[in-house]
């Protein structure tokens, strides 16, 4: 008969509560031996290997490449007994891997010592009280609050459709009435984390005993501790959240806001983790806001003439297959500004303690994308004619708006435009794209009443902002710079003489 | 072949050279300079020698295990001692029984010569207790993690020694000497140059004996010292001697020296094994962050259990049946390791109160008491077993 044991990702360090998986060492059907390595997980410390605790067959691959996981987590089931059937138990019960836990003689199961995995069923602390009425808790929330398998497998308590509506379900749970705000037991919600049954919920003695105090039910708190322990911290947390939960008084007020957001427990919040797309450019604007001193320079400048060279050149039988747009007359201008001007097309070496000029120009596109901010650049721009670059424009954008910027797109960027303009607002301060010592925003192209020619006309206007590195960007050097772009834009034909 | 690279250091001068009495590629040293030394492993028959060579192997077994259960969550933590069996064996074996031994947290291959079970070593790294052992039953202290701070208890034991006439006698079932191990990192810690300064002028019989394994964590020797270490010896007027820590039988020479000169009341003897931790500080370590591939492999080619089976086989005293058997007590070894760890449970919560006080005190007694009330006012029946 198979006997399917599960390793849970342990605590590879001291106190770490994650690992992300780097790569499997093994695969479905692969025999291993104890202390065979099987995977390579990196932690906050270090990169490391984990060996098998059982010899056997791979039954199953839990946990994919390129994930976070918890430590606690199943990531690996191999069968220590492959005569027999192949298939894991997906649906087995709690019950059942405990029996066969113990089959082995290891009564703590893959689990680390003093922080341990919360497993459906390893009743780690009964409660006295629990055959009876629950004991400090008038609220009976436990029976019908969905219990969730360690690797995601919803099952029900057996005691729930005993009689009981599901009144504690997420989102089918009536309102709190406004009698009972500010009591905890007054409903749960539960799209953090849902918990495993009351039996399962572990705590330390005295935080069980301070909640008892504060009349709080311990399965109704979302555990922060190691190995989902509920802390003092989780317990005082959920006290103080007691009184605001009240507020959460509409229809689908506690629901996410996104899809990958997670409510906080006093409904009112929607947290989502930080990584990819998000994470990377929190990276670099950290890193380049507080490495670079920015300065930033306005210039408002009269565009009514570009808008004229738009509508033409828009007509032309050369750009027929492209788009002309005010953002790609800004880019040539920018360039034919940065060849009058190189010395700011340029970065900071701080580790050689030297400046590095750029002997080309790789003139980034900032692209707002359903996935966040990127800022691919158009790999030698100042090559380029009009109409190359108007199809350069084309293929980044469109390539960062399928989401297939690749690394390279984005690396080497010399100086970046950034068209604030498109949403509708005048200018901002960009900040540096992190090694690049200049970026151009453009804002919205308005009709304003302007003074032209000594009358009040009415003209296309638009605001200039250039955020340089103060480090090797003198304030000159950067307003020499903007105000060659805006000769360009206010008189396309000047674009001739600098050409 | 002595390039040892001791340290980082500026220029060694020849003295700094370790004792030697095998090469790193297996074969005997035999000089003017080292013939007081060679005298001393004249002693040690084949038999001797094998079992020098079967200690070694079987901690470097116990270590791998050990490092699996703790990557398999098993243990806490655990601190593996990988490439240091020379050192710690060689010291150990020279140890009489009466002989008192202070380790530091990495002294699994002394422990195994002290006659502790390996496997009650990780009763520490799994978080059961303080230590899976009785200091009094092998002479060997239990794992001190204060870095250094048991070279000062290992000076106090040692002047206790003294007082009770244990030294000097000419009686050699008698006279005792006491060890203390710790790495050059201690040697940064004021309670080393301490315990240097108290036993030097109490003429304490201790042998302080510092594993120069190169990096304490990520911190390399040359961040610690400008001289060789063994050279602070003799500043607190303490003979010292450097040695090749990756020879077991330099080690074991150099020690029995300086137990010797130790229980005939001839006073304390620094001794710095040069050797090299070829694995992390502790399983919390990456040590890839710190060190170049380039210096593990330079050090993988000097490894003391290699060197010396290389010896053995040289000398014939080794052939595929005593490997054999070897490798059979090993895999036995590595299985019970493994069986006692997981077999191990949970100590009761009042057993904390245990060894607080060595008679029973009046204070205590009513803390446990009082624990006992306040574990029983939980509507939780039962304990924290699992």
């Amino acid at each position: 008969m198979p006997t399917f044991e599960r390793f849970n990702l342990p605590d590879a360090g001291e106190g770490l509560t994650e690992a992300e998986i780097v790569s499997w060492h093994v695969a479905v059907g692969d025999t291993v031996t104890v202390n065979q390595a099987i995977v390579e997980v990196e932690t906050a410390k270090s990169l490391v290997e984990l060996p098998s605790p059982y010899g056997g067959v791979v039954a199953e691959i839990l946990t994919e490449v390129g994930t976070v996981v918890e430590v606690g987590t199943p990531i690996i089931v191999i069968d220590t007994d492959p005569d027999g059937e192949a298939a894991p138990q997906r649906d087995d019960s709690a019950g059942g891997s405990e029996s066969t836990a113990g089959d082995e003689g290891s009564e703590s199961g893959s689990v680390l010592v003093g922080y341990g995995v919360a497993t459906p069923g390893t009743a780690r602390r009964a409660r006295r009280a629990s055959a009876g009425a629950p004991v400090a808790t008038p609220a009976p929330t436990g029976g019908s609050t969905p219990v969730e398998e360690p690797h995601g497998v919803p099952v029900t308590t057996p005691d729930q459709g005993v009689g009981t509506p599901l009144a504690g379900a997420p989102g089918i749970e009536p309102q709190a009435s406004p009698a009972s705000v500010g009591k905890p037991q007054m409903r749960s919600v539960t799209q953090v984390a849902p918990r495993p049954g009351t039996l399962a919920v572990r705590a330390k003695p005295p935080v069980r005993k301070l909640a008892r105090d504060l009349g709080i039910d311990l399965s109704s708190i979302h555990p922060t501790g190691p190995g989902g322990i509920v802390t003092r911290e989780d317990v005082l947390a959920y006290s103080a959240q007691a009184e605001p939960k009240g507020l959460a008084t509409y229809v689908d007020d506690d629901a996410p806001w996104l899809a990958s957001g997670q409510v906080s427990s006093d409904g009112r919040q929607t947290r989502v983790p930080v990584k990819s797309v998000r994470k990377r450019t929190a990276e670099a604007m950290v890193s380049s806001a507080f490495t670079a001193p920015h300065v930033t320079v306005f210039h408002t400048v009269d565009v009514t003439r570009t808008m004229r060279l738009v509508e033409r050149l828009r007509t032309d039988k050369e750009f027929t297959d492209v788009r002309v747009t005010p953002l790609l007359v800004t880019a040539k201008a920018l360039l034919l500004a940065v060849n009058r001007h190189p010395e700011i097309n340029a970065s900071w070496d701080d580790a050689a303690q030297e400046i590095v000029y750029k002997h080309y120009v790789n003139l980034g596109i900032a692209a707002s994308t359903p996935r966040g901010l990127v800022v691919p650049n158009i790999k030698d721009a100042h090559r380029l004619g009009l109409k190359g670059l108007a199809q350069g424009i084309a293929d980044l954008t469109a390539t960062a708006r399928a989401g297939r910027t690749t690394p390279t797109d984005m690396s080497d960027g010399t100086i970046t435009i950034t068209n604030v303009g498109v949403f509708g607002i005048d200018t901002g301060t960009p900040i540096l794209n992190p090694g690049e010592s200049a970026i151009l925003a453009m804002g919205a192209i308005r009709e304003q009443p302007w003074v032209h020619k000594g009358k009040i006309k009415k003209r296309h206007v638009t605001q200039l902002a250039l955020s340089f590195d103060h480090r090797l960007v003198d304030g000159a050097l950067g307003a020499r710079l903007l105000s060659d772009v805006a000769a360009v834009l206010e008189e396309p034909a000047q674009g001739l003489v600098w050409g | 072949m002595t390039d040892l690279r001791p340290s980082r250091q500026a220029a060694s001068t020849p003295d700094d050279t370790p004792l030697q009495l095998v090469t790193p590629d297996g074969t005997f040293v035999a000089s003017d300079d080292n013939a007081r030394y060679r005298a001393r492993i004249g002693h040690l028959d084949s038999e001797d020698l094998r079992n020098l060579y079967r200690d070694m192997v079987l901690v470097r077994r116990f270590d791998t295990e050990a490092t699996s259960l703790q990557r398999q969550g098993e243990l806490a933590l655990y601190a593996p001692l990988l490439g240091q069996e020379a050192a710690q064996v060689g010291s150990g074996r020279a140890l009489a029984p009466q002989d008192m031994a202070f380790p530091s947290y990495r002294e699994h291959g002394v422990a195994h010569t002290r006659g502790l079970d390996m496997p009650h070593i990780l009763q520490l790294f799994r978080g059961i207790d303080h230590g899976g052992w009785d200091p009094a039953e092998h002479n060997f202290h239990l794992y001190t993690l204060v870095i250094g701070s048991h070279a000062l208890h290992a000076t106090g034991y040692a002047m206790g020694v003294q007082r009770d006439g244990l030294v000097g006698t000419g009686d050699r079932t008698k006279d005792t000497a006491v060890i203390t191990y710790f790495g050059d990192g201690a040697t940064s810690q004021g309670d080393v140059s301490e315990a240097l300064g108290f036993a030097a002028v109490n003429e304490a019989p201790l042998v302080l004996f510092c594993q120069n394994n190169q990096w304490a964590i990520s911190v390399p020797t040359s961040t610690q010292t400008k001289v060789p270490l063994y050279q602070r010896g003799a500043g607190f007027g303490v003979p010292s001697i450097r040695v090749d820590g990756n020879d077991v039988l330099a080690c074991y020479a150099a020690t029995s020296e300086a137990l010797d000169r130790a229980r005939s009341g001839g006073g304390p003897t620094f001794i710095e094994a040069v050797t090299y931790r070829m694995g992390a500080h502790t399983t919390s370590d990456d040590p890839t962050r710190y060190r170049t591939a380039e210096e593990e492999q330079h050090w993988r080619d000097r490894d003391p259990v290699e060197r010396f089976r290389t010896l053995l086989v040289t000398e014939e005293l080794w052939d595929e049946g005593h490997a054999a058997d070897l490798e059979a007590q090993a895999d036995e070894l590595g299985e019970r390791v493994r069986s006692y760890v997981k077999g191990l449970g949970r100590p009761a919560s009042a057993s904390m109160f245990d060894h607080v006080y060595a008679t029973d005190h009046s204070l205590v007694t009513e803390d446990r008491e009082w624990f006992a009330d306040y574990e029983a006012s939980f509507t939780d029946t039962q304990g924290g077993a699992r």
